[in-house]
């Protein structure tokens, strides 16, 4: 609770352009959380989450652009957008298991810049060019700055999808996600649906990466291809391997890093940030395979174990 | 009809190197149930060691054979420290381990070469085939190169006691153990050949497309799809669907899609294999024991 009040007051003690940064922090973060269900909990490896993060985008963007509607009501249709391009996909990817669904969704990764690039929708998504969206000012004639407006919005929407995730993954439906990635045969002799939860999962997945992706369009301002490529969606897997596998605060800490970190390893090289990357993605699979999220867990127990100690 | 056969032909040299990436990554999945996402860059990262080679004097085929020496201990260096530890944890850590190396040998290449474009030479001078009107000499002679390897390797596994012993520790590892092959090494010389195949579709591909950092990223996706087509258990198989990839991509880019979606080919490709016919078209379908 604390720590939502000074997230809610931060935009008053900093720039615009920082404000701009946690915005898109956000954004990641409400990604992260959707690939982290898909990936984390329920064990469906996607290498692909840029092509739903920019579907979202698009649809954010081609709603204001194209057909001038307001920018709130983007957001959930980029994630109804999202959770029936997610399903889809889920339905074949259904057949695929591990290392097969990385393959997959690698491919879908690669070819989407060149997809959304693509002649025939070239009058929706404005081909190479892509698409610029007008910032929204704050309503009411509220005396904050667009950016602070909208960092504020987005702080609202993470809110409800981190609400409902927690939701959604404490009850029956997470425990049916672990059991399905922990063991599939058993979960189904346990009556769990697997092919069912888990396009399910996908599409839900899709869904906050399409609301991250929708979230942070609007943040910028402005959609291209070519920021859509692969290299986005392995930051996303960066962020949950980081920030903590199966873990639902994983998801802020791998956005703050994945914001963050390769603006810092960008003043030494040019090349440094994807190295630093490269090197947390093995470091992080051979130390810390639970990410910071479960450093941090196993800090605190120990930590409240101390005082427990000590006296005998 | 004549451009035809030159989309074909032209695609059969591309497929060459399809086939080659193919061969490699099916070399790696038989004999540890990996599949390698650092191929590609592997192999970009050996090409810009034979491009330095090169720059700095060497004849073309010293360095060739430096940098296959190269890539040979490199694969060999990477299956020591990377690849053991992580081979019996999951899925997940095994694809996260793999996309970290491709990112680090991406970066390390763009780091110490720069990411401008580069020319790469090629060794056959275009007076070697006189009146050849469908390919370039380069083409025809990567593709040469390209089938004097695969036959090399056929003859390796197939003739060779080593040969025998690799395929041996691929197939059932205990047993192979038992009657005395070191199956651990045998792991070790797999990835330096999947290396060395590598780098010289590396060495071949890189004077048409350029040099780069990321030459190889969609180059692998074709061999991925090239690999799975003919059936990620079976080398012969991954070869024939490179080949097969590489003159579908060429074919339709020309006269279907068009070169703007030429890389959605390989993801219609991927997915369309793996959800219809998930084990190739020469593949055996796996029975899993639960």
């Amino acid at each position: 609770m604390a720590l939502l009040i000074a997230a809610a007051a931060l935009p008053f003690f900093v720039s615009d352009y920082r404000t701009f940064q946690f915005t898109l922090v956000i954004g990641y973060a409400v990604t992260l959380l959707g690939l982290n269900i898909l990936t984390g909990y329920n064990g469906q490896i996607s290498l692909g989450h840029g092509a739903f993060f920019a579907i979202g985008a698009y649809t954010a963007a081609i709603m204001m652009d194209r057909w001038d509607l307001p920018y709130w009501s983007t957001i959930p249709v980029a994630g109804l957008t999202c959770l029936i391009a997610g399903f889809l996909f889920g339905l074949p990817a259904l057949r695929l298991e591990g290392l097969y669904l990385a393959l997959a969704t690698f491919a879908l990764a690669v070819a989407t810049p060149q997809l959304l690039k693509y002649k025939g929708i070239e009058d929706w998504t404005g081909g190479v060019q892509g698409i610029v969206i007008l910032k929204p000012s704050a309503p009411f004639g509220l005396p904050i700055s667009p950016d602070k407006w909208l960092y504020l919005f987005a702080l609202a929407v993470a809110l409800a999808m981190f609400l409902m995730g927690i939701g959604i993954l404490r009850g029956r439906v997470g425990r049916a996600l672990i059991a399905i990635r922990d063991h599939p045969t058993a979960a189904a002799a346990m009556g769990v649906n697997t092919s069912l939860y888990k396009s399910l999962t996908f599409g839900v997945s899709a869904l906050y990466t399409g609301i991250g992706g929708a979230l942070s369009a609007l943040a910028i301002g402005f959609v291209a291809p070519d920021s859509f490529g692969f290299f986005l969606s392995i930051s996303f897997l960066v962020g949950i391997v980081v920030g903590g596998l199966a873990s639902v605060s994983g998801a802020i800490f791998g956005a703050l890093f994945i914001q963050f970190v390769p603006n810092i390893a960008d003043h030494i090289s040019k090349s440094a940030p994807w190295a630093v990357y490269g090197v947390f993605l093995v470091a992080f699979m051979y130390l810390m395979p639970t990410g910071i999220a479960g450093a941090l867990q196993i800090a605190w127990a120990r930590l409240a174990r101390l005082p427990a100690k000590t006296p005998l | 009809m004549e451009t035809f056969l030159h989309q074909v032909l032209s695609g059969l040299a591309t497929g060459g190197i399809y086939a080659s990436i193919a061969l490699a990554l099916v070399m790696i999945y038989q004999a540890t149930h990996l599949v390698n996402f650092a191929q590609g860059e592997m192999a970009m990262f050996s090409t810009y060691i034979a491009w330095s080679l090169i720059e700095s004097g060497l004849p073309y085929w010293v360095a060739f054979g430096a940098t296959v020496v190269a890539a040979f201990a490199m694969g060999i260096v990477i299956e020591r420290l990377i690849v053991r530890p992580i081979a019996d944890k999951s899925e997940l850590a095994v694809v996260v381990v793999f996309i970290g190396l491709l990112l680090i040998f991406n970066s390390v290449a763009g780091f110490i070469w720069t990411y401008s474009l580069k020319t790469f030479p090629t060794p056959f001078s275009p007076t070697l085939i006189p009146g050849n009107k469908y390919l370039t000499s380069h083409e025809i002679g990567a593709m040469l190169i390209t089938l004097l390897e695969l036959g090399a390797l056929y003859v390796f596994f197939r003739f060779t006691s080593l040969g025998l012993a690799m395929r041996a520790a691929a197939y059932n590892p205990v047993s192979s153990r038992l009657v005395g092959v070191r199956v651990g090494r045998m792991l070790a010389l797999g990835w330096g050949l999947a290396a060395v195949i590598g780098a010289i579709a590396g060495m071949m591909v890189a004077h048409v497309v350029y040099l780069d950092p990321n030459m190889m990223t969609g180059i692998l996706l074709y061999g991925f799809a090239g690999a799975l087509l003919g059936g990620i258990d079976n080398p012969g198989g991954a070869v024939i669907g490179g080949f097969i990839v590489g003159v579908a991509e060429n074919v339709l880019g020309a006269y279907v899609i068009g070169t703007d979606l030429k890389l959605s080919v390989a993801l219609v490709l991927i997915v369309g294999v793996l959800t219809l016919k998930p084990a190739g078209l020469f593949g055996k379908t796996i029975v899993k024991r639960v």
